[in-house]
């Protein structure tokens, strides 16, 4: 109730741009306002990238897009915010932003002690380091002494420390808050050795110019699980995040894309008709999109926007995109990756 | 509201028209008001700290911090404390500040006098060095200056050499370290007494000269103590010291000081641009001396560069130094965007443990705590300052 | 002999003709002796200085003309074989829109413009000292122009609960009891309005007490009171209508309407695409930050500085708390303030803009140095003008208003203009928390692999500098003017 009344004082001057508080769930909310509002990245190509029109492409937006389109049937209904590491858990917390898709590790301490509750795995990833090619440089523990890159404010930082002092070796390192500045400043010198996730060498090396100079080294020095959050505490909301990310891998699984989705409706496989939400003959419900306060085909309406999980991989990362990043354990469990998804029934 | 007669006597004041009364409702209304918004923001932040699972106090600053910070003056390791690191951030801070300083001194006296001369050409130098480098953002100097330090230098391994003792490239600029062996105490013990005794020199050669008008070599002694000395005492204990150099070793180079390229361009960025305000206090400083000074000087007989040592500058420092400390005190708040180039100053690595351990408020309140300090400690010199120089009228 | 003599003696009727000056004192001969060679160190110096300017501006003019390259469409243009060349003019020419708009919408960029045109036409007369119409032009620019540029940059479209709109009406009819007491004085005021003053407190008990009784009834509450006090203040004023009586009637409708309206637009929809703050970038970014900045700070700067010469101790002690408090920390870190920790201060839920965030650091922060300007305005006027002000009768804000201030902040303009031209320097700051102004775009479009190349990054930053440079420099010769033209009256 006191809040209530400080919001009073402050609300006749600033209620004007301030959001409406989260007093409801935030689907209600979404709902309600008629759009998702999404925390991305400032830039990071194959995740979340803006071209110079501010039109934003990569996976993470690929996401927020699945989640407007469960919702609104319309994938366009999301706006980004662009967030820094600093800013990211802050706005999420504060209700800026409805969910948070901005390549974030899922930690122990993020998901217990911050309020703060990760959805799902997008991408499994995890740190490695670029060096130029010519020092002549093919593995890690070959580099003591090496001047080290890398942005603050990120589990990246804490996790250099603890390798080269695993491995007994001497660095320096230049920690810079902005991603690109991080960026820059290694590929003008200042730097031996760049630091950061390795999804994030690749779309970063895209930056660079020549990015043929430099290679990713082999090893992998952490675990880092990227996936969206939401606000702890919002259990519908929670829901529709979460099944939206499993939809978008059964989905995968059971061959429906973007592409045969309509004609997948005609299947008589039950499994298929339970995730695409296809009434049974007697008019029951099939799926379980009422449930989570959705529509019944709402899974229908995600394939159509994005694809499935395969495809956003593929479109915005996979070989054949700038970055030719391999599916590797981000691969279905089926074909021996760590993607699996519990079951719609 | 009649009056009777004997009211009219003495000014009839309502009582909501007395200055008095209304000061002291207005005042307990601001008082309420403030009371009430500090309550809520109290109240807000603890609601939110306890949902975001964040303690509060000063507790995390005994923890291992983790990082590494790439220029440190104390001994500092990713197993140090969050408190040290801090501690780190703020030595670094002095270091640039100080540096800066400095080097903005010399250029803004050197600038501010160079703008009163009679010469035109070094008078429009002067004019134009202050326009052009006030006029444009210091941030923007920052980013010009650490590109101008990166981007042309070569890497470490095809550093520029002199005499394999100095190399300089875009790791920085490496200088050999001196390390005192034992017996190194002795040489510092001569240097103290060396200064001691010049001081002591100035003095008396003063009071002899105030007194008999004879003048004494003041400066030579000086030099000849405060160097001799310590020679002295490093050859009475066999010259114990001996100098580390900087050589390449794999990457880098090892060995040696390095100054990092961001403190470069931070101290080239902070001198320079501060450098125009010292030089405009130095200008509007002479300026206020009013010419029969110097005039006065002249017909005594002084040449114009001591004129202007013993006569125009003393007086002109009553009026410079004010401006010139709040000058020194913006440096220092400046000194805070080097994180924008990662020199670890305590803006930024504050801003590392605050990203790390999520501790907003104490980090902010950290930040404000040292800055006011500052601020304080400077406005305290200017007043103690200020009533030592002010002027004595008969 | 008288005679004799007197015929030889020579006096002297007219001036002797004047020689002219030595050729060595005049013309360019004598200028360059006098400014340049005066002795033999000064022509050393000369030149060698001289030489080092030459070859300095020679190359600077090589780099931006000469060599520089002029034509193309991505980096291969400005890339050459050998790695030296001058200047990378075609990424300026690529990137510049976006330099001035950010990523504000192409086909909405007319409205930019439009705010930028009206705001330079609005100003440029007030700045002149002859333009007439100065109140209704400060009118403009104080009131409409706000709002003006608000919806257009924005397009409107926001959210107001309809109950935050019957909320503000009535809180705003509330201050109708202060109409009574414009009119009469205070304590008339309070007499006649009796029935105005109970309803009024009544509205704010009740409105106070439902705030703890769950239930959407207080902005209905608010309302239903609110028209209560009008009606009586109202009524009270015009039972015996007097000239000041409807004056200050007059006013306060006018404001209530004219902040309702204000509402209503911002709520509407008027046709325009939103534009969220995040799009914006660039120059508008940076103008937008260092104009509210400066025109919020103008009040709340007189305030503090008032409060800080106020003789009422809490009063004064909380001015300079706050100023000292401001003026002591680095812009960067209240920056940081507004970005990490206002929203820990706000109730759960409440969440605003970036931009607006970085808005009320930057206002705060620069209303401290404008209050210490505004004060050292206040204190170089005589004591006799508050002695004589105090003599006529005139109560402290009138006083004030009438007397001191217009007078106090004329002598201030160079101040305040200088006090801008910094803070318009310090907006680039913001780019360190991730708003995008015009540094920030900048940088930005400099690390697009499209332009990487050697040239880049100096053609970007020389561009950048001079956008500046002619920015603050115009603005300081306009100080310098003013400082002139004020000073006129006290000339040594």
């Amino acid at each position: 109730m006191k809040s209530k009344v400080f919001a009073w004082v402050f609300g006749a001057a600033i209620s004007a741009v301030a959001a409406t508080a989260a007093q409801a769930g935030t689907l209600d909310d979404v709902k309600q306002k008629g759009f998702v509002q999404c925390g991305v990245s400032q830039g990071l190509p194959g995740f979340s990238n803006p071209d110079s029109n501010n039109n934003w492409t990569g996976m993470d937006v690929d996401f927020c897009r699945a989640v407007a389109a469960a919702i609104f049937n319309d994938p366009s209904k999301v706006k980004f915010t662009p967030l820094s590491a600093k800013e990211r858990f802050t706005a999420l917390q504060s209700g800026e932003i409805d969910l948070l898709s901005r390549n974030t590790t899922w930690t122990m301490s993020r998901d217990t002690s911050l309020g703060l509750k990760f959805a799902g795995v997008m991408y499994y990833d995890g740190q490695g380091f670029m060096v130029r090619k010519s020092l002549g440089v093919d593995s890690a523990l070959k580099l003591d002494g090496a001047t080290v890159c890398t942005n603050t404010g990120t589990t990246t930082e804490l996790n250099l420390a603890d390798f080269f002092k695993a491995n007994n070796m001497k660095y320096q390192v230049v920690a810079i808050e902005n991603s690109d500045e991080v960026v820059k400043a290694y590929d003008e010198g200042r730097c031996d050795i760049f630091t950061t996730d390795q999804s994030g060498l690749y779309a970063e090396r895209l930056k660079m110019k020549n990015p043929d100079d430099n290679i990713i080294l082999p090893e992998i020095i952490s675990k880092e699980p990227l996936g969206p959050v939401v606000r702890q505490g919002d259990d519908a909301w929670f829901n529709v995040v979460k099944w939206t990310y499993y939809a978008l891998l059964n989905a995968e699984e059971l061959g429906i894309t973007q592409a045969n989705v309509e004609e997948m409706k005609a299947s008589t496989n039950p499994e298929i008709k339970r995730v695409l939400g296809v009434k049974n003959e007697d008019g029951s419900a099939a799926g379980f999109g009422t449930g989570i306060g959705l529509d019944e085909e709402w899974i229908v309406y995600v394939i159509k926007a994005v694809g499935n999980y395969g495809e956003i991989f593929e479109r915005n990362v996979g070989t054949n995109t700038p970055l030719k990043i391999a599916r590797g354990v981000n691969a279905l469990w089926k074909n021996g990756g760590l993607q699996y998804a519990p079951p719609i029934r | 509201m009649t009056a009777t007669a004997e009211d009219r006597e003495r000014p009839q004041v309502s009582f909501w028209n007395d200055p008095k009364v209304r000061s002291i409702l207005f005042q307990i209304v601001l008082l309420l008001v403030l009371a009430f918004m500090a309550y809520e923001i109290v109240v807000n932040t603890l609601s939110n700290l306890k949902s975001r699972n964040i303690a509060s106090g000063f507790g995390f600053l005994s923890k291992t911090s983790g990082f590494d910070i790439i220029q440190s003056l104390i001994p500092y390791s990713s197993a140090s404390t969050y408190g040290r690191a801090i501690l780190v951030g703020f030595y670094n801070t002095l270091l640039v500040s100080g540096l800066s300083i400095v080097a903005a001194t010399i250029i803004g006296f050197i600038m501010g006098i160079a703008r009163l001369s009679k010469n035109w050409l070094v008078a429009r130098i002067g004019t134009v060095y202050v326009e052009i480098f006030r006029n444009i953002p210091l941030l923007l100097w920052i980013f010009i200056f650490y590109s101008a330090v990166l981007q042309p230098l070569p890497g470490p391994r095809e550093a520029l050499n002199v005499f394999d003792m100095f190399f300089l490239s875009n790791r920085g600029f490496m200088m050999p370290k001196p390390i005192f062996g034992a017996g190194s105490m002795l040489g510092f013990a001569g240097l103290a007494l060396g200064i001691v005794l010049a001081i002591v020199i100035a003095r008396w050669s003063r009071a002899r000269q105030m007194a008999t008008g004879q003048t004494f070599p003041v400066m030579w002694t000086s030099l000849g103590l405060i160097f001799g000395l310590p020679l002295l005492g490093f050859a009475f204990a066999g010259f114990p010291l001996h100098w580390e150099f900087p050589a390449l070793k794999g990457f880098n180079f090892a060995g040696g000081i390095d100054v990092i390229p961001e403190l470069i361009a931070m101290f080239l960025a902070l001198s320079i641009y501060t450098g125009t305000y010292v030089a405009e206090a130095v200008r509007a400083g002479i300026l206020a001396v009013s010419h029969g000074q110097t005039e006065a000087s002249y017909a005594l007989g002084l040449r114009p560069g001591k004129a202007l040592r013993l006569v125009v500058i003393p007086q002109a420092m009553r009026v410079i130094i004010p401006p010139l400390a709040s000058t020194y005190l913006s440096l220092t708040k400046n000194s805070s965007l080097a994180v924008a180039i990662g020199y670890p100053d305590l803006v930024a690595t504050g801003g590392i443990v605050l990203n790390q351990s999520g501790q907003a408020i104490e980090i902010v309140g950290i930040f404000m705590f040292v800055y006011l300090t500052l601020s304080l400690i400077t406005a305290g010199l200017m007043n103690w300052f200020n009533a030592r120089m002010k002027l004595v009228e008969r | 002999m008288t005679k004799q003599h007197a015929s030889i003696a020579y006096v002297r009727q007219e001036d002797a003709p004047l020689l002219p000056a030595p050729p060595s004192e005049v013309g360019i001969q004598g200028w360059l002796r006098k400014n340049l060679f005066s002795t033999p160190f000064y022509s050393v110096l000369t030149v060698v200085l001289g030489g080092l300017i030459l070859w300095f501006i020679w190359d600077v003019f090589q780099w931006a003309i000469v060599t520089a390259i002029w034509t193309g469409s991505n980096r291969e243009a400005c890339l050459v074989p050998d790695g030296v060349t001058g200047a990378c003019w075609p990424m300026v020419r690529e990137k510049f829109p976006q330099w001035i708009y950010g990523f504000y919408p192409v086909e909405e960029r007319w409205r930019v413009n439009t705010v930028c045109i009206v705001g330079v036409l609005a100003l440029a007369p007030m700045l002149m000292p002859s333009a007439p119409y100065k109140t209704l032009n400060a009118l403009f620019l104080l009131a409409v122009f706000p709002l003006m540029a608000l919806i257009l940059l924005t397009g409107g479209h926001f959210s107001f609960a309809f109950g935050s709109y019957v909320a503000t009406l009535g809180l705003l009819l509330l201050t109708s009891v202060t109409v009574p007491l414009m009119a009469f004085g205070l304590e008339e005021g309070i007499r006649r309005n009796p029935h105005g003053l109970i309803s009024a407190a009544i509205s704010v008990g009740g409105w106070i007490g439902s705030l703890y009784v769950s239930g959407s009834a207080i902005p209905w509450t608010a309302l239903a009171f609110g028209i209560g006090a009008a009606v009586f203040s109202l009524g009270s004023v015009f039972k015996e209508p007097s000239l000041s009586g409807r004056t200050a009637a007059y006013t306060w409708a006018s404001i209530v309407i004219g902040i309702m309206l204000a509402m209503l637009l911002l709520g509407a929809n008027l046709g325009l695409v939103p534009v969220e703050t995040s799009q914006w970038g660039g120059l508008l970014v940076t103008l937008v930050v260092s104009v509210t900045g400066i025109v919020a700070s103008l009040p709340l700067g007189i305030l503090l500085a008032l409060g800080r010469r106020s003789q009422m101790p809490v009063v004064k002690l909380f001015s300079i708390i706050f100023i000292e408090l401001w003026r002591g920390v680095p812009l960067i870190t209240v920056l940081f303030f507004s970005s990490v920790m206002l929203p820990l201060f706000l109730p759960e839920g409440t969440s605003f803009d970036k931009l607006l965030r970085a808005l009320i650091g930057v206002a705060l922060f620069s209303a401290a140095y404008m209050a210490e300007v505004v004060r050292s305005g206040l204190q170089a006027i005589p004591k006799g003008q508050y002695e004589g002000a105090m003599a006529l009768g005139l109560p402290f804000w009138q006083m004030m208003n009438k007397i001191i201030l217009p007078q106090a902040l004329k002598i201030s303009i160079p101040n305040i203009v200088g006090n801008f031209i910094s803070l318009f320097k310090d907006t680039t700051l913001v780019s360190i928390i991730g708003i995008f102004d015009l540094l920030g775009m900048v940088r930005a479009g400099l690390k697009d692999s499209n332009w990487a190349a050697p040239s880049s990054t100096p053609t970007g930053y020389f561009t950048l500098a001079l956008m500046f440079w002619i920015f603050c420099f115009a603005m300081s010769r306009y100080s310098i003017y003013t400082e002139r033209r004020l000073n006129t009256g006290h000339k040594r």
